[in-house]
């Protein structure tokens, strides 16, 4: 983003701040292009490892090997008729899809994708996505609150108590990483981990690998990020065998469609977040000068964790309310916590 | 215990309701008087020498308006001592009612309702004797062997078809 | 808890709904998310079978009986075929035993897959079900080349078989078996052992015994409760009594006896010995031999009346049939298991979450086809 700004101002472009505005439109635009792209690829990966692992080959007609069919599906769902109940509530109905979108997207601002590569560098950054990414919960609770519909309603409910909640060991488990780098700043967290014990550098600095309390975290993490992303086994929101479509039964054409964007943006935020917290950002795994861009580190971590999300959702049954409530109070929450003090007291004692 | 053993019991202690039993058939039965059912369904459950714990199923019998006779029929089984007896009911086609044993053998309580759906014979004491297949609101009993399709549904038309034979 | 209830809502289920196994309404009252009573409605897909067979003569049922449980076809057509054989007492040859016992068991395990299958998709676990359909396609395939209809097969007729088994049946069903065994295990792997799947299922709408033969429960559902009963062994129809095999029982893995995983566990061993069966039935069947015995080309039952149960994948199918001497049935009243097994649905599933609910649905593995007739 900076790099563009001084861009604009180096071909000419006298005002400050009209090359922020214009720099900040086309990186908005460039994030944009990138999720529709990602989902389809993530959209497409879904259908080809869950085949895979079911024994038959996914999509196989359209395009090479099926590449098309994402996009088939799009086009699809762009000229599907789009319905509003008649009883629902009009204008929240509208409106959740686009809260829901805007809280994924605004995170995006400062969610780095390599080195340099990020919209605004901000020193809280961390702390202001975990804030932004709340907004998920209002989009889905307008969604399940306007649908008029019972099956909706028990979706948002769910979703309402499944994100607050989750929220709590997934903050306590980044908290880790912030503590033991001493930073907000992703990008200051990744440098952070060039060294690492001994200063051998490579994989050895990487967070999850420093103490047994990071491991652990990372773990927690992952589980607890999958719930936030409302992923199998955690999809309860829209838990299709229980309640129809969730929160979204009502919806259809584009507006179905931007909860699907969120919901595959919502995985590659937790997936890069865990990579740059927990794996070295755009670190590479072998110390020494090989050259590969930062950012293909970056994205081979961060798809590495989307393909276990994908993994666990086409190998586990799904869990029950009560049950996720359990799982993350009785377990998650209070491992998370008893991580944060044992890091602290690790970072106390240690001697490196 | 075998059939016969278990009619001379209950002819012992229900003589009155007893109205004939057919041990020559194919399916050997008892009928039985309607007044007397639920009593006897409700001692053929208890009594330890029958433990009569299953009833297999209850067919509703249309005999047609010229015969003007209506059956019900329960088959019944010991989970315990492995027996088995069929029970008949018959009573006139058109105000046929026979004691509900809902309350004894809970699966009673479905194919009551489909009885009753498809005959119309009344079940007395059923907590909710309401159709089972059927819309709530169907005229008629279509089991009944000189049912008629009612006109309209609602107002849509209901398709008559000539009885006849469906195979050539 | 009970002191938190608040207002209650009505939830219908259905008629679509992904999860009841078709056109199947349930009136659900819950608090919360805690369901307070459940209330089916039927009828959605009645097709008047009783009313049709009456105007059908007696081979001319099977192919409605089909339609009945269209995923044990086979079965149905077995255990009418055997009524009224019994009913006009005739004998058929043995190689028509075998074949009937061997198409009878190899639906069996197609229906019992498709239960395991869609079990998984109730609790949200969507591999398994495909999981479930590789082998169930075999199976079809092997109806397939033998009576050229892969699920409503009219194959098992009164007195016989339609066809005789096409060469290179028998080697290709060993090749299933040889494929089918090892794959239990991987089922299990898969979906039984899973400790989110026991969580969801293991102790969740216990069946106790004496509610499950009160309400008349039957099948797998009847033996996961714990009863040791099942029709091919006890009343030994067909020739049953001549193979090896055990009545699969619910086991104290995981929960009490009469949960959702005892229902869904007593499928997967049944379907072990059904392979058994099937083995032992290619082993000893007769190689030569007619398919059809003699009867006489109009079927006039003698005047009477006669209830005739066989064990069908979900329980025990039972065809009452009146005759009055005539060509066509005076009645036919088939004790369809499914209807009788889901009357129980209000008592195991009050007082559990919706979710449960639709796990209590799945676990009694109802056929709408064969609730509605």
């Amino acid at each position: 983003m900076q790099g563009l700004i001084q861009f604009f101002q180096h071909i000419g472009l006298a005002s400050q701040f009209w090359a922020t505005v214009l720099s900040t439109i086309i990186y908005a635009a460039a994030v944009f292009g990138f999720l529709a792209v990602f989902a389809l690829v993530a959209v497409y990966l879904e259908r080809k490892v869950s085949g895979h692992m079911q024994d038959r080959l996914g999509p196989m007609r359209v395009g090479w090997h099926g590449f098309l069919q994402t996009v088939a599906d799009t086009l699809k769902l762009l000229a599907k008729e789009d319905i509003i109940p008649r009883n629902a509530d009009r204008v929240l109905f509208i409106l959740a899809p686009v809260v829901l979108f805007v809280g994924t997207y605004l995170v995006f601002a400062a969610l780095p994708f390599g080195p340099g590569i990020i919209g605004a560098d901000l020193n809280i950054g961390l702390f202001y996505i975990i804030a932004v990414s709340s907004l998920v919960v209002i989009g889905i609770i307008m969604a399940g609150y306007s649908s008029n519909n019972k099956w909706s309603l028990y979706g948002g409910m769910r979703s309402a108590a499944q994100i607050v909640s989750y929220e709590i060991p997934v903050g306590l488990s980044l908290l880790i990483g912030v503590m033991m780098t001493e930073t907000l700043n992703l990008g200051v967290m990744v440098q952070a981990q060039e060294t690492g014990i001994a200063g051998l550098g490579g994989i050895l600095g990487w967070n999850f690998i420093q103490n047994p309390f990071a491991f652990i975290a990372f773990f927690v993490y992952v589980v607890a990020g999958t719930a936030e992303a409302n992923r199998t086994p955690f999809d309860l929101p829209e838990a299709e065998s229980e309640l129809v479509a969730g929160a979204f039964t009502e919806y259809s054409g584009m507006r179905w469609a931007f909860f699907f964007l969120a919901e595959y943006a919502n995985m590659w935020i937790v997936a890069v977040l865990g990579a740059v917290v927990f794996l070295g950002g755009w670190n590479s795994p072998i110390p020494g000068d090989i050259y590969v861009p930062g950012i293909v580190w970056l994205f081979v971590k961060a798809f590495a964790i989307v393909f276990v999300q994908i993994w666990a959702r086409w190998t586990f049954p799904r869990i029950r309310v009560d049950q996720l409530m359990t799982t993350c109070w009785k377990y998650l929450t209070p491992i998370a916590f008893f991580n944060l003090i044992g890091v602290g007291f690790w970072l106390m004692m240690s001697p490196f | 215990m075998t059939r016969a053993d278990i009619y001379t019991r209950l002819a012992d202690q229900f003589g009155d309701s007893i109205v004939e039993f057919n041990d020559e058939s194919l399916q050997r039965y008892i009928r039985i008087e309607p007044s007397g059912w639920y009593a006897i369904a409700t001692f053929l459950k208890e009594d330890p020498d029958f433990a009569f714990d299953s009833l297999m199923c209850i067919a509703g019998v249309d005999r047609g308006p010229k015969e003007d006779q209506m059956e019900v029929v329960y088959a019944l089984f010991s989970m315990t001592h492995r027996h088995k007896i069929t029970i008949k009911i018959s009573g006139p086609r058109a105000d046929f009612h026979v004691p509900s044993v809902e309350s004894v053998w809970r699966l009673a309580d479905w194919h009551e309702r489909e009885t009753y759906d498809m005959f119309g014979i009344v079940f007395d004491g059923h907590r909710r004797l309401k159709r089972l297949l059927l819309p709530e609101d169907w005229e008629g009993f279509p089991l009944r062997k000189d049912y008629q399709v009612q006109d309209y549904y609602h107002g849509i038309r209901v398709p008559k078809i000539k009885p006849k034979k469906l195979t050539p | 808890m009970r002191d938190l209830r608040t207002e209650e809502m009505t939830l219908n289920m259905g008629p679509q709904h992904p999860s009841t196994h078709g056109v199947l309404r349930l009136k659900l009252r819950t608090d919360g998310e805690v369901v307070t009573s459940v209330e089916p409605v039927l009828g959605y897909l009645h097709r008047c079978f009783e009313k049709h067979a009456e105007n059908l003569e007696y081979p001319g049922v099977i192919p409605f009986v089909d339609r009945c449980d269209y995923l044990a076809s086979m079965n149905n057509d077995h255990g009418y075929a055997l009524a009224v054989e019994q009913f006009l007492d005739i004998e058929v040859p043995e190689r028509v035993e075998y074949i009937r016992v061997i198409f009878a068991e190899l639906q069996r395990i197609a229906s019992h897959l498709v239960a395991f299958g869609t079990f998984g998709l109730d609790v949200g676990a969507f591999t398994p079900f495909l999981y479930a359909f590789r082998e169930r396609e075999m199976i079809l395939d092997l109806f397939e080349m033998t009576c050229g209809a892969r699920l409503l097969y009219n194959y098992i007729w009164v007195g016989g078989l339609s066809h005789d088994i096409p060469p290179g049946f028998v080697e290709k069903t060993y090749r299933f078996l040889e494929h089918f065994e090892p794959k239990i295990k991987e089922y299990n792997d898969l979906l039984t052992n899973n400790k989110i799947f026991i969580e969801r299922t293991a102790d969740v709408g216990m069946l106790p015994r004496d509610v499950a033969i009160s309400y008349g429960v039957t099948g797998p559902q009847l033996r996961a409760s714990g009863v040791d009963w099942d029709l091919r062994r006890d009343e030994p129809y067909s020739i049953y009594d001549r193979f090896d095999w055990k009545v699969a029982v619910g086991v104290d893995a995981y929960g009490e006896l009469g949960d959702c995983w005892n229902r869904y566990y007593v499928k997967i061993l049944e379907m072990q010995e059904s392979a058994k069966i099937v083995r032992q039935a290619l082993d000893n069947l007769p190689v030569e031999g007619d398919v059809h015995a003699a009867i006489p080309k109009k079927i006039r039952p003698p005047e009477g009346a006669n209830y005739f149960r066989s064990e069908n994948p979900r329980g025990e199918l039972g065809f009452y049939i009146v005759s009055d001497g005539g060509t066509t049935p005076f009645r036919v009243k088939m004790r369809s298991p499914a209807l009788s097994n889901l009357g129980v649905i209000d008592e195991i599933a009050s007082d559990w979450l919706v979710a449960d609910v639709v796990a209590i649905l799945g676990s009694l593995d109802i056929v709408l086809g064969e609730i509605d007739r």
